[in-house]
C-alpha cells in the first residue's frame, strides 16, 4: 500500500506529462459538425446572389429528389478546387443548389464563369445568417437536403474527387 | 523609402492570398448597440461564446468575418428583446456544447467539475501520512 502511494504522484505527473505533450506535438483539429443533421432546414428566403439565377428559400426544398445545398464563396480558395467536382456531380443529373457567403454579384459572376456553375439557384448570404442558423462554420461546406428538407449530411471541406462516392451514398440513403 | 517598397513588395503577395471576403462587414459586427444595458448584455454573451475560424478566441476577440458575422446576430437578438441565454442554447444547439465556454454540467464536461474535488480529496489522501506523524512526534 505503501508503495502504491509513493508512485501515485509521479504516475500522475507521467499522465499529465503525456497528455500535455500529446497536445503540443499533435495539436488537435477541431472539425466543428453541425447539430443540425438530422434536423428539418431552418427557415429563409435569400436574395439571388447571381444575376439571371433564382435565389433561394427554404421552401425550396420541399418536394423532389434529395439535392445538395453547397455552401461557397468567390473569395474562398478550397471553392476553386472543389467546382470540377461539382460540375461532376451534376452531370450525374444531381441538383446542386448553392449559398453564397459574403459575396457580391459581380465576384460570384465572375467565379461561375471562370470555374463553372453546376448550381439551379443560388441565394446570397451577404451576413453569413443563413450559414451561422444551419450550423455551418466555413466555406465550403456541403449539406444534403432529402426531398422533405431535412438536413441528412453534412461535408465540412472542399468535396474532392474520392469524396464523391461518399456524397453519391448520402444522396441515396436520403431517398 | 526604398526599403519600405521592399517591405511592401513582400507582403503583397500575402494580401493577395487572404481568403477573406471582401464585404463590408455586417452592421453590427464592430458597432456596439445604442443602449447599454443591452449592449453590456451582449457584450458578455459574446465573451463566452467560441469563435469556429479562430477556435481559441472568443468571437469577441476575434476579427475573423465569421466572428463578425456571430456578433451581429448576437446584437440584432438581444437588441430585438430576446434573452441572451436564449441566443446561447440557440447556437448550442446548431454547434454543440463547443462553441460556449460556459458548458452544462453533464455528460463529459460534468469531470470538469467534479475533477477538482477529486483531486482535493486524493491530496488529502496522499498528505495524511504526513499529518499522522507530526501529530506524534
Amino acid at each position: 500500500m505503501k508503495r502504491v502511494s509513493l508512485w501515485l504522484p509521479f504516475s500522475i505527473f507521467v499522465v499529465f506529462f503525456g497528455v500535455v505533450a500529446f497536445g503540443l506535438i499533435k495539436p488537435s483539429d477541431h472539425v466543428i459538425t453541425s447539430k443540425m443533421v438530422g434536423k428539418p432546414l431552418p427557415q429563409f428566403a435569400l436574395q439571388p446572389a447571381h444575376e439571371g439565377q433564382a435565389g433561394l428559400t427554404s421552401g425550396d426544398f420541399s418536394g423532389g429528389a434529395p439535392r445538395l445545398l453547397n455552401v461557397f464563396a468567390s473569395w474562398c480558395i478550397p471553392c476553386i478546387a472543389e467546382a470540377p467536382h461539382l460540375m461532376q456531380l451534376q452531370s450525374k443529373g444531381i441538383e446542386i443548389n448553392a449559398i453564397a457567403i459574403r459575396d457580391r454579384p459581380e465576384d460570384v459572376a465572375r467565379f461561375l464563369e471562370r470555374n463553372g456553375n453546376p448550381y439551379t439557384r443560388i441565394g446570397s448570404d451577404t451576413v453569413g445568417k443563413v450559414q451561422i442558423s444551419l450550423g455551418s462554420s466555413g466555406v465550403p461546406e456541403t449539406f444534403v437536403i432529402d426531398g422533405k428538407g431535412i438536413i441528412r449530411h453534412q461535408h465540412i471541406g472542399d468535396i474532392r474527387a474520392d469524396d464523391i462516392p461518399e456524397i453519391i451514398q448520402a444522396l441515396e440513403a436520403a431517398k | 523609402m526604398k526599403r519600405l517598397a521592399i517591405l511592401l513588395a513582400l507582403f503583397a503577395p500575402l494580401n493577395g492570398l487572404r481568403a477573406d471576403s471582401s464585404m463590408p462587414a455586417a452592421e453590427y459586427a464592430n458597432t456596439q448597440l445604442p443602449d447599454p444595458e443591452k449592449e453590456k448584455a451582449a457584450r458578455e454573451l459574446m465573451e463566452s461564446i467560441r469563435c469556429l475560424v479562430c477556435q481559441g478566441q472568443s468571437i469577441a476577440d476575434s476579427d475573423a468575418d465569421m466572428a463578425g458575422d456571430m456578433r451581429a446576430l448576437i446584437r440584432e437578438r438581444v437588441e430585438s428583446g430576446e434573452k441572451p441565454e436564449a441566443v446561447r442554447s440557440w447556437l448550442v444547439e446548431r454547434y454543440g456544447n463547443w462553441v460556449t465556454y460556459d458548458p452544462p454540467m453533464q455528460g463529459v464536461a460534468s469531470v470538469l467539475w467534479i475533477a477538482p474535488l477529486g483531486f482535493l480529496l486524493l491530496g488529502l489522501f496522499l498528505a495524511r501520512g504526513r499529518f499522522r506523524r507530526r501529530s506524534k512526534g
